[in-house]
């Protein structure tokens, strides 16, 4: 008990930070609406084409929007030290683990609430009958990047070049998550039979559980010095 | 309490600290010196447990301190050369989220009580970035009396303070001798906090060449350090 307690302490911590620095929400935010943008012009001709390719660009935009945040995400507590500061706390590892995941998957989750019914609305894309199934595959999607992403940005966090070192660590372990996200999405989109396409959804499912177990073990390791 | 065998470390080829043993009983106070580089730090982030020793031991209440874990990190408070304090958060938030950390009770009293300590209570509500360097350092020491620590690591805790603070600060550290608080103590300052110290060791180039209790007065002290480093004072 006290151990969620104490992520979620860590949770509190961060949202208050961005609370009052406002400093990771804003670029992720910005970085969401100048995709969308692009997007609208690079497409408004052919009406079709975007409803093809539109699982792709929300996944893309919100996995590249994340990227920025969890970059930022450690670089908060690089400074003053103060990730060291959480090592010395009576806690064990996987809390911090697990305490800035659910604090990165908040903030994602801020930018798709804010940003969706933008991209629905400038894209002209109806919204799918099964939108539930929609939010589900958000969700899911959403906690595998996240959880495989403060990981690898912990990681990266004690290296000099963590900004550019994070992508490229993250995307190629990510392909599991992104193809389940987008083949999903394209089911309830285009509206095909579910059995068609759960497969993805399951295929999510387990990554999403191997992406929290895994590293939940292996942070005692990874923050030894 | 804490005893310190045979301890080495490494980092690459290089040694910073050669086969340093010594040992603290409860309730001593210990002032570390030693030039810089000499591999004081290195061994307080040793002795709490944010490093390991290449070779040696550590126990601490007779508990080797790589099986102590959680329950050893709850005794101990550690101010280090960084404030391990959050910029965007104010004073009183940043101490509400340690005091969580470490499940102080009663957290907003306690939390109350060590800003006064520190004489801080006009800044409780400000954002850490706004604070000058010693406002830092008297919040930084607030932070790690937090969970009313059994074993204290200060290293240069006097950086930036002004005389208030410095006198602050004394007073914390009589406190703790008082209660019988096991201290450990870094310093270059040889004017503050030494006095109320029960044993001086000396740190050069990762070796522990003095550890004698304290029965000098500031001269001679300073006699024996320019002996032991080379170097005056
Ligand atoms: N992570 C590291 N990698 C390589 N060398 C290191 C590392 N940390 C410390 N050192 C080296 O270890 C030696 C001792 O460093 P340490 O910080 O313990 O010194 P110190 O006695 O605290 O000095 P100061 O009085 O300047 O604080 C230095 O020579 C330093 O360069
Ligand atoms: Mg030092």
């Amino acid at each position: 008990m006290t151990f969620f307690r104490k992520a979620l302490a860590i949770v509190e911590k961060d949202i208050k930070a961005e609370f009052h620095s406002k400093e990771m929400l804003s670029v992720m935010l910005v970085f969401a609406l100048i995709m969308l943008v692009i997007f609208n012009f690079a497409f408004d001709v052919k009406k079709q084409i975007v409803n093809d390719i539109f699982p792709g660009i929300i996944w893309i935009t919100f996995f590249f929007s994340g990227l920025l945040g969890l970059n930022r995400s450690f670089f908060i507590e690089k400074n003053q030290d103060c990730l060291l500061g959480l090592m010395l706390a009576p806690v064990d590892r996987s809390v911090i683990f697990l305490g800035k995941m659910l604090s990165n998957f908040v903030f994602l989750l801020i930018i798709e609430i804010l940003t969706l019914p933008l991209f629905f609305i400038f894209l002209n894309i109806p919204v799918p009958q099964k939108f539930g199934f929609f939010l589900i595959i958000l969700f899911f999607g959403s906690l595998g990047f996240v959880a495989i992403g403060t990981f690898l940005a912990a990681l990266a966090a004690n290296t000099r070049a963590s900004d550019i070192l994070l992508p490229v660590l993250l995307f190629p372990v990510l392909i599991p998550v992104i193809l389940g996200s987008v083949a999903a999405t394209k089911g309830v989109f285009f509206n095909l039979p579910f059995s068609e396409w759960s497969i993805w959804l399951k295929i999510l499912g387990v990554y999403d559980l191997l992406f929290i177990v895994v590293p939940l073990m292996l942070f005692e390791i990874l923050l030894e010095v | 309490m804490i005893e310190v065998q045979n301890v080495t470390k490494k980092i690459g080829d290089k040694v910073i600290l050669k086969n340093i043993s010594f040992n603290v009983e409860e309730g001593q106070f210990i002032t570390v010196l030693g030039p810089n580089g000499a591999g004081k730090s290195t061994l307080f982030k040793i002795l709490s447990l944010l490093m390991k020793p290449t070779s040696g031991v550590i126990k601490i209440n007779g508990i080797a301190v790589n099986e102590g874990g959680i329950a050893l990190r709850q005794k101990l408070g550690v101010i280090s050369h960084n404030s391990f304090l959050y910029d965007s958060l104010t004073a009183r938030d940043n101490l509400l989220f340690y005091g969580k950390m470490y499940g102080v009770k009663k957290l907003e009293e306690r939390v109350r009580e060590v800003i006064q300590q520190v004489g801080l209570e006009l800044s409780f509500y400000q954002q850490v970035k706004t604070f000058s360097r010693g406002m830092l350092q008297r919040l930084a020491i607030a932070r790690c009396l937090l969970n009313d620590p059994e074993i204290v690591l200060f290293d240069e805790p006097y950086t930036g303070l002004d005389q208030q603070a410095i006198d602050i600060l004394n007073n914390v550290l009589k406190t703790l001798k008082q209660r019988k608080r096991t201290i450990l103590m870094i310093t270059h300052n040889f004017e503050e906090g030494v006095e109320l110290s029960d044993r001086i060791l000396i740190l050069n180039r990762g070796e522990l060449v003095f550890d004698e209790a304290n029965l000098y007065d500031l001269k001679s002290l300073k006699e024996i350090y320019r002996k032991k480093v080379g170097i005056s004072a």
